[in-house]
């Protein structure tokens, strides 16, 4: 069974007191936890600070471009559907530059994990808004105040049924770590939204601003009806709901692909010898 | 209609060479497909035509003027609503025929078919048989009205062509009747491609398609992408994960690649990218030919890199080439394009069965304990700047890379020393060695000539048959580079003293800027004598080059 020190990375480079570092610990607990041994576990992240968080941990590791962790996350599940695969990223990767790429993985309910860090503004590039930034948050590039609504990632993944929403608070680590957990055990596409405070240029929403509004959903909160799951998905402002906004059991894109229901692609590799004779066969198409 | 008739002369032994013209629309607008045949190899289209079969008047407006002095044109003129009292004017009752064969209107193409075979005095056998082929998924009584309507035209144009003055040879032989562009996707499959991911885009989109309708068989995914960006970057998710993956564009989804294509430099993670030439800029024109995109595909992607570009001229170096491609891609761990264009895409040849004990067949990602264990580097120094790749998962070793500047296991550094140790192994290691594999261009003309043809890709049909024609005058010959970048060496063969040697030299493109001119004289100082250039989206006609050709060399 993988230790907490088989998952033992680099030193982070975060800010102190940044949310980053309660998200990595508590995933480390969950992978152990779920007994998942480092090699079998892909990250796969794009940029940003959260862009970094592969390299804080032992894992198949590829930290690719800003917002295309989706797509190249979804190659490598594609190619070899029996790896956890992980997108981390932060709203600016997620919801900005990959916003196209999340619709659609969405669509195809392909079997990967996004965790996104959920700050509500560009951290790497020091204090700029970002899609998640409330309306009316003043920012050096933003004088006058955000002039956009803000963007619902819940919602807007209740609306194109995806397979697991979930929101959790970097602040509320142990409930954190249960989503987490319930997210890598889902068969299907799962999104979970972390909200997480930015010591550094968020002074909007802080810890104490979370304290006051972040509350866990109940056990009487039916995660499968998905009328109710839209409106909760909505809830935002005085109260702010966290845990399994919505789930539902879509058959995965990797169930429905009929050349990898044996065996992954990674495993069917044709000896070239026998790949020789089926295109001579093939050839003879062409008379 | 075009594809049927084609593949009943290539079933006959002849050469044939088709191609298209079409407009960017679904349906109607005017069309053409022309199949030139001979009992000698073909390789280019033709300005003069024996026999247009004409559906409807912009047929007869078009190609009147392209009749040879034998020529006829085919038509009904219930379709036309119009009759020609000409002497090249060959009226037959498509319509009717099929209909009175128990058959529909849109027969009216099977019955012209069996008229041309009728008047070139063939045998209708073949045509049976192709039939047979293509209707396999239609009842027994589709395929027999087809046979009838056939059979019909076939009479018809047999006894009422008093005009028909043609005779053909009898060959014996069939040949394999194949687009470039479908050469490709077959190298692909046969050099163990198991992903494709691309979005939709003419004129690569046939390579998808083929690739597809052998998904199942061979065990392959293709995926289509919600955009180009993702097309890319799927394809290097899968070859990171150990398998061998390709994607396909053109010109506008390239450019929006071109971002996975640097992300594939620095991850040093395997592609190949079909880059299917289409004429720019933004839009263009979307079902036409151009080769304006050499330079972009070699100066593409921010940051410096290696890359390999191959651009064939016909379906037997698409073939090989992306075969090559995977190899060079997987051996080096870099980026490799295969450059086509729409006329590649369109064009069919026949050629003779494919030697495929030439293929390369060579694993390079491993999976083995030894290599993939304890503190794996994936990228490790060394001394031809080419790390061991593993496997993600097949091992307890793990696999990082990093589109941020890094160290040998992948992570993130900034410090001097590895960057400069880092662009070494990737760029200045790898690159000789990436030299050293590319083939020299294909010299094709007797001994040491006074005038040289020099092209890329898919210019080579029509060089070819330009020197085949002048050659029995001038001292001509050609050579065609189909592995364009990096140029090749001259130890080889040293075709840049050939160029120095002779007195002319005719470097022929289809593009604005001669950019492949400018690439030779970039990297060897050489500047051609005279340049040809075409960018109005068309393919060059053989008698149209061969004017041009004379208005340079007299």
């Amino acid at each position: 069974m993988p230790t907490l020190d088989d998952y033992k990375g680099q030193t982070p480079a975060w800010c102190p007191g940044c949310g980053n570092f309660s998200i990595l610990k508590v995933f480390k607990e969950a992978l152990v936890e779920l007994g998942v041994e480092p090699h079998q576990l892909a990250i796969v992240s794009g940029i940003g600070q959260a862009g970094k968080f592969p390299h804080y941990i032992r894992c198949n590791t590829f930290n690719g471009l800003h917002g295309r962790s989706l797509p190249v996350a979804t190659g490598i599940k594609l190619a070899n559907h029996e790896m956890l695969v992980v997108a981390v990223g932060g709203d600016g990767d997620g919801y900005g530059e990959g916003g196209n790429h999340l619709i659609h993985a969405m669509r195809r309910n392909i079997g990967v994990k996004v965790f996104v860090h959920d700050n509500q503004i560009y951290g790497l590039t020091k204090g700029q808004a970002s899609p998640t930034s409330m309306e009316g948050m003043v920012t050096k590039n933003q004088p006058f105040g955000v002039l956009s609504e803000q963007f619902n990632p819940m919602a807007v993944a209740v609306a194109l049924d995806c397979s697991f929403v979930g929101r959790g608070y970097s602040g509320d680590p142990e409930h954190l770590k249960g989503l987490m957990k319930s997210a890598m055990s889902h068969k299907g596409f799962s999104l979970v939204d972390i909200l997480q405070p930015c010591v550094s240029f968020n002074k909007v929403n802080t810890y104490e601003w979370y304290r006051q509004r972040v509350y866990r959903l109940g056990p009487d909160y039916n995660p499968e009806d998905r009328t109710a799951a839209f409106a909760k998905a909505l809830e935002w402002g005085e109260r702010i709901p966290i845990g399994i906004i919505y789930r539902n059991n879509r058959r995965t894109f990797e169930e429905r692909i009929p050349v990898i229901q044996e065996k992954p692609l990674v495993k069917q590799i044709v000896p070239f010898g026998d790949l020789k004779e089926k295109m001579k066969e093939t050839l003879k198409g062409n008379y | 209609m075009g594809d049927t008739l084609a593949r009943v002369f290539s079933r006959s032994g002849y050469h044939v060479f088709t191609s298209q013209d079409y407009e960017s629309r679904v349906r109607g607008g005017h069309n053409t497909y022309q199949i030139r045949l001979s009992d000698r190899p073909v390789t280019a289209s033709r300005t003069v035509v024996d026999i247009v079969v004409a559906f409807d008047r912009e047929g007869v407006t078009l190609h009147e003027k392209e009749l040879s002095e034998i020529g006829i044109i085919i038509y009904d003129p219930a379709m036309l609503g119009e009759t020609f009292e000409r002497p090249n004017f060959f009226s037959i009752p498509f319509v009717d025929l099929a209909v009175k064969g128990g058959g529909n209107k849109i027969m009216a193409n099977i019955v012209a078919i069996g008229a041309v075979l009728g008047m070139l005095g063939m045998g209708i056998e073949l045509l049976f048989d192709v039939l047979l082929n293509t209707l396999r998924k239609k009842d027994e009584d589709t395929v027999n009205k087809n046979k009838m309507a056939a059979v019909a035209g076939y009479n018809y144009a047999g006894h009422n062509c008093v005009q028909c003055a043609f005779s053909v040879v009898q060959l014996a032989g069939q040949k394999m009747l194949l687009s470039t562009n479908d050469a490709i996707a077959s190298g692909a499959i046969a050099s163990g491609c198991k992903f494709y991911s691309a979005y939709p885009m003419t004129p690569s989109t046939g390579i998808m398609l083929y690739i597809a309708g052998k998904a199942k068989e061979y065990g392959i995914i293709v995926e289509q992408a919600e955009d180009e960006i993702a097309a890319i970057n799927m394809a290097l998710g899968a070859s990171f994960a150990g398998i061998r993956a390709m994607t396909g564009t053109s010109g506008g989804g390239f450019a929006l690649m071109v971002e996975g294509l640097s992300l594939a430099a620095m991850t040093e993670t395997p592609i190949v990218i079909a880059l299917a030439q289409r004429p720019g800029p933004a839009t263009g024109l979307p079902t036409r030919t151009e080769q304006g995109e050499l330079l972009f595909a070699l100066h593409a992607g921010h940051g410096e890199f290696p890359r390999v570009i191959f651009a064939p001229g016909k379906p037997e170096q698409g073939f090989f080439l992306a075969n090559k491609a995977f190899e060079i891609s997987q051996k080096y761990q870099i980026p490799v394009f295969i450059l086509t264009d729409q006329y590649l895409a369109d064009a069919q040849w026949t050629v003779e069965q494919f030697d495929l004990d030439g293929l390369f067949h060579n694993e390079y990602r491993t999976s083995g304990e030894a290599e993939c264990s304890g503190r794996y580097m994936r990228h490790a120094l060394t001394d031809n700047g080419v790390s061991p790749f593993c496997i993600p998962a097949l091992t307890a070793g793990l696999v990082v890379t990093d589109s941020d500047e890094h160290d040998e296991e992948g992570h993130i550094v900034e410090d001097a020393a590895t960057r400069i140790k880092m662009v070494d192994k990737r760029l200045f290691k790898k690159l000789p060695l990436i030299r050293q594999e590319i083939e020299p261009p294909l010299f094709y003309g007797n001994g040491k000539p006074e005038i040289i043809i020099i092209g890329w890709g898919s210019t080579y049909g029509i060089m070819k048959e330009a020197v085949d024609i002048l050659s029995k005058q001038r001292s001509i010959g050609m050579l065609h580079f189909s592995e364009v970048y990096p140029l090749p060496a001259t130890d080889k063969f040293d075709y840049l003293g050939m160029l120095r040697g002779a007195k002319m030299t005719i470097c022929v493109e289809q593009n604005a800027t001669n950019q492949f001119a400018r690439l030779i004289k970039t990297e060897t100082g050489f500047e051609c004598s005279v340049l040809m250039s075409r960018y109005d989206g068309r393919p060059y006609l053989l008698e149209e080059f061969l004017g041009e050709l004379h208005a340079h060399i007299g």
